[in-house]
């Protein structure tokens, strides 16, 4: 679509600049600020130049917290896209069954947090949740307190649980923008189930999975709550994510100059994968509006 | 696709299969749910003592307990009270840059809107510290306004971006024939803009309303007190009283519950608000 | 190729119909020979799509059978029928190139690819495309898209039918009349059995041999152009078909008459006495008359179209219109019309019905 220029368009945009300038800006400046200096405590702070920045981009820690995110983070996009397209390609595409599934699916999306890391805290456990309770009685042991594995298990089926949901609900719209001639069309060309899915669900729902992926990735990137709810970061550090690390670090342990090198490290690395995800977005939009 | 069977044989075969499996992943969802609303409907005792997948012996006193503490059910109140603000703030603020956005192109547009999605993208963890730390300094900490201003750094950005999906949806034409007509722009925007994207401002509250409901971290790093949220008095309540674990339950499930009622009234628009209006 | 019979067919979309308001298509016997080159016309809403995707197998009539060459295949799927279909709006696979695109119907059949690229170089060629084989479909226009969706129909040389679901819609004026000359000669030259669904008359008249004109649900009347235009078997079709459509007026028949009022209405064959019937007759058989013939109507409009002008007229309330040559003067207001009694039909519910020396012809 061709915009008109008007450059007092400005005068909109001005509500939300100043209302997230005010959220954003101001607490970064204050990272930055920390970021770049030492303290003795007393209030009192040097000049620390880049000294935090070097130490975190070296710290074991960090790259092991790192590691920790990008396995999850991919794992649970291995999980949670396959799963949610082929739960949206089950389901009614009408009428009142369409809308009780939609209502049901969509509930967890909706359920606070750290609520999300009581259930599964609760439905884990041995001796009083559901889960805990049949996996031992079937002879499993599993108790995600003590086991590295079965903390990790426990917390990637909860974000799949949490999420894939979310997966679900994007690919089913995708899939409802589908016209029934297409469908027809290929009965009549006399394709296959496989055919259908790769020449036209697929094409028509990757706008919307594009998005599944990116959101995913992003939110899955800066998870803390519900993991933090369920196992602490623990065992050990077994589950302590990029988040919980660094929360631990500013408010745990008041480290506030390597805290804040933490923090703006992180975010330019959110802010790289902002980049793309934009980039791809626009260049998208601007192909779907060519046709 | 070989064997001549029956078309509507076939046809009920796939709907069964198709049904088995949202049902399975249905069951998969509420499961989880389930055993929290069952705990909560027990005494501590019998949650301890038995395992039983209902409850033996039905109670409310979890209920009555949050019904009748001010600590708990001002949680609740609170919680409603910020997430409420911020909806209201988020959408105020975003309608008119929506619009902007979708209708002109003016100087640094377009990087204006990637800065604002960065802070879609931007982890609360690295706010948190600096955000109590400004709140306080301005005298706004625990107070529910601060939530909800803090709230606004991912919800704004998220308003803007599905409220212009839905606006350009909507032809140009309109607009000039509205202006043609003789229009303000503040009466063209209340009276027939707003009228046409009603359905995409109430995706977008619905999306600031779960947002700012779900998150906990600011929430509970903003507040002491006075404006404290449901789920930070859950995790502090849990703590203190040496888990009582009836009480959580019936906590979790109550927070359970508005999310379920605003799903309900979105739930025709809920699958192309999840594509932010671009499907 | 097939011929395709339809027996004691009837659909309806609910579960439990309970009149014949509830019928999409109503129960009908019907034959389509093989090789005809039909046209399905009818307004919107008249079943006719739903007709088609009978034939697709793409919907399953709630009642009765359909054969292909006396061979049942109600219960048979889409794939199975070796059907060809066009749709209203162009369904392309977006991801796929031209050239494949074309040949999706014939790979999922398993041809060997020497004679997929033959095939598809040649309906290429038809529909004017060579150039275009190894583009995307996706950047291309609608018109484009919807020639593809043309030539998917055509790729395929084996099928039983070819269905056309009004494949014109979305192609400009000049490339339509080409298209359609196109099919034409596809046709010929292959003798597949096609059926063309439009709303368009003039669609139909140029591209079929055999029109079918159905209306609510029914198939009114079928037969060559000539037939539709001269002896219209409801009063439906002479309505529908010719621009304008026929003057139907309520008339008392009797022998070799009829009576408007008390006016009398010649005839040219010899009918049964019918209290309550209606005489139809086309603008084009209409004429000025004297003071003594045909029945007094009152001039409204003159329309002049170029080749002729419509004579918009009434009489006791309803429309009647003549078509005059070029050139006649026409005053407004009172005058008289009189019909050419070889093009006066007579119709009782509806209903033509023919003279009782008139050769029966097939409805």
């Amino acid at each position: 679509m061709n915009k008109t220029v008007n450059q007092r368009a400005w005068f909109l945009v001005l509500p939300v600049l100043l209302l997230v300038g005010f959220s954003a800006v101001v607490p970064l400046m204050t990272v930055v600020n920390y970021s770049v200096q030492d303290t003795f405590g007393n209030n009192q702070f040097f000049w620390a130049g880049l000294e935090w920045f070097e130490e975190m981009l070296a710290s074991e820690r960090l790259h092991n917290a790192f590691l920790r995110q990008l396995a999850f983070s991919a794992i649970i996009l291995a999980i949670e896209v396959p799963l949610g397209v082929f739960v949206a390609l089950n389901m009614p595409k009408r009428g009142v069954w369409a809308s009780v599934c939609l209502v049901l699916m969509a509930l967890p999306l909706l359920i606070p947090w750290n609520v999300v890391g009581t259930i599964w805290q609760i439905f884990g456990r041995v001796d009083i949740g559901l889960l805990g309770y049949a996996l031992s009685a079937l002879g499993i042991d599993y108790n995600y307190t003590q086991d590295p594995i079965d903390a990790w298990i426990t917390i990637i089926v909860m974000d799949v649980w949490h999420w894939t949901s979310l997966v679900v609900l994007l690919a089913y719209a995708g899939l409802r923008s589908i016209p029934d001639a297409y469908y027809q069309a290929a009965k009549i060309d006399q394709a296959s189930r496989w055919k259908v899915f790769r020449y036209i669900e697929l094409p028509k729902m990757r706008g919307v999975l594009l998005i599944a992926v990116l959101l995913r990735f992003m939110d899955s990137f800066m998870i803390y709550t519900e993991p933090f709810v369920v196992t602490g970061g623990g065992p050990g550090n077994a589950t302590t994510l990029l988040s919980i690390d660094l929360v631990k670090m500013a408010i745990g342990q008041f480290d506030l100059g390597p805290a804040a090198a933490f923090s703006i490290i992180y975010f330019l690395v959110i802010l790289l994968l902002s980049w793309v995800f934009y980039t791809v977005m626009t260049n998208l939009d601007a192909q779907e509006s060519r046709k | 696709m070989t064997a001549p069977a029956p078309a509507g044989a076939r046809r009920r075969f796939a709907f069964n299969g198709s049904a088995l499996t949202c049902a399975l992943y249905i069951l998969f969802l509420l499961l989880p749910i389930y055993w929290l609303v069952n705990m909560s409907l027990k005494t501590n005792e019998e949650i301890l003592s038995s395992f039983s997948l209902w409850p033996r012996d039905l109670t409310l006193a979890n209920y009555m307990v949050i019904f009748t503490d001010p600590s708990w059910y001002w949680g609740y109140i609170n919680s409603l009270i910020y997430v409420v603000l911020n909806t209201v703030i988020s959408i105020a603020a975003a309608l008119p840059a929506a619009y902007a956005f979708s209708r002109y192109s003016f100087l640094g547009d377009k990087h204006l809107f990637f800065w604002l999605l960065t802070n879609r993208m931007a982890p609360p963890a690295v706010f948190a510290l600096p955000f109590f730390q400004l709140y306080s300094s301005i005298g706004l900490f625990d107070t529910h306004i601060a939530v909800a201003l803090a709230h606004c750094l991912f919800n704004v950005p998220l308003a803007v971006w599905i409220l212009e999906g839905f606006m350009r949806g909507v032809p140009r034409e309109i607009d000039e024939t509205a202006y043609i007509d003789g229009y303000s722009f503040g009466r063209f925007f209340v009276k027939i803009f707003m009228p046409l994207i009603a359905s995409g401002i109430g995706v977008t509250a619905f999306f600031c309303f779960m947002f700012s409901w779900v998150e906990l971290l600011l929430s509970r790093t903003l507040t002491s007190v006075d404006a404290k949220p449901i789920a930070a008095t859950m995790t502090r309540t849990v703590s203190a009283s040496g888990l009582d674990w009836g009480v959580l339950a019936a906590a979790g499930v109550l927070t359970i519950v508005p999310g379920a009622l605003v799903i309900w009234f979105v739930r025709n628009y809920i699958a192309k608000g999840f594509a932010m209006g671009r499907v | 190729m097939a011929r395709i019979t339809l027996a004691q067919l009837a659909h309806s979309y609910l579960k439990a119909p309970s009149g014949p308001a509830d019928y999409a298509l109503k129960r009908m016997d019907h034959e389509w020979e093989d090789g005809g080159a039909y046209a399905l016309l009818g307004p919107s809403g008249c079943g006719k799509t739903t007709l088609l995707n009978i034939i697709s197998g793409l919907l399953r009539p709630s009642e009765g059978r359909i054969a292909f060459d006396g061979r049942d295949v109600t219960d048979l799927p889409t794939a199975e029928r070796n059907i060809a279909q066009v749709f209203q709006f162009p369904v392309v696979y977006d991801t796929m190139t031209v050239f494949d695109n074309l040949a999706f119907p014939l790979r999922n059949r398993g041809a060997e690819e020497d004679y997929v690229r033959r095939r598809v170089g040649a309906v290429a060629e038809m529909i004017g495309m060579t150039d275009a084989l190894g583009r995307k479909a996706q950047g291309l226009t609608a018109d484009a898209k919807q020639k593809i969706s043309l030539g998917r129909g055509m790729v395929r040389e084996d099928v039983n039918a070819i269905l056309f679901d009004e494949p014109l819609t979305v192609i400009d004026p000049h490339m339509k009349w080409e298209l359609r000359t196109q099919l034409k000669a596809l046709h010929r030259e292959f003798g597949h059995t096609m059926i063309y669904v439009t709303h368009d008359q003039t669609e139909a008249l140029t591209f079929a041999d055999k029109v079918v004109v159905m209306h609510d649900g029914q198939v009114v009347q079928m037969g060559a152009p000539e037939e539709l235009f001269a002896r219209p078997a409801h009063t439906f079709v002479g309505f529908f078909i010719g621009s304008p459509g026929m003057n139907v007026l309520p008339a008392r028949v009797a022998g070799a008459q009829a009576w408007i009022g008390e006016h009398v209405i010649p005839l040219a064959g010899d009918h049964a006495p019918q209290e309550r019937a209606e005489i139809g007759v086309r603008p084009e058989f209409v004429r000025l008359a004297g003071p003594d013939e045909g029945i007094p109507v009152v001039v409204r409009r003159v329309e002049d179209i170029g080749r002729h002008q419509i004579v918009r007229a009434e009489h006791a309330g309803r429309e009647v219109n003549m078509l005059a040559p070029e050139g006649q003067a026409v005053p407004l207001g009172e005058a008289r019309f009189a019909f050419d009694p070889e093009a006066v039909n007579v119709y009782v519910d509806g209903w033509r019905v023919p003279a009782r020396d008139e050769k029966e012809t097939a409805r």
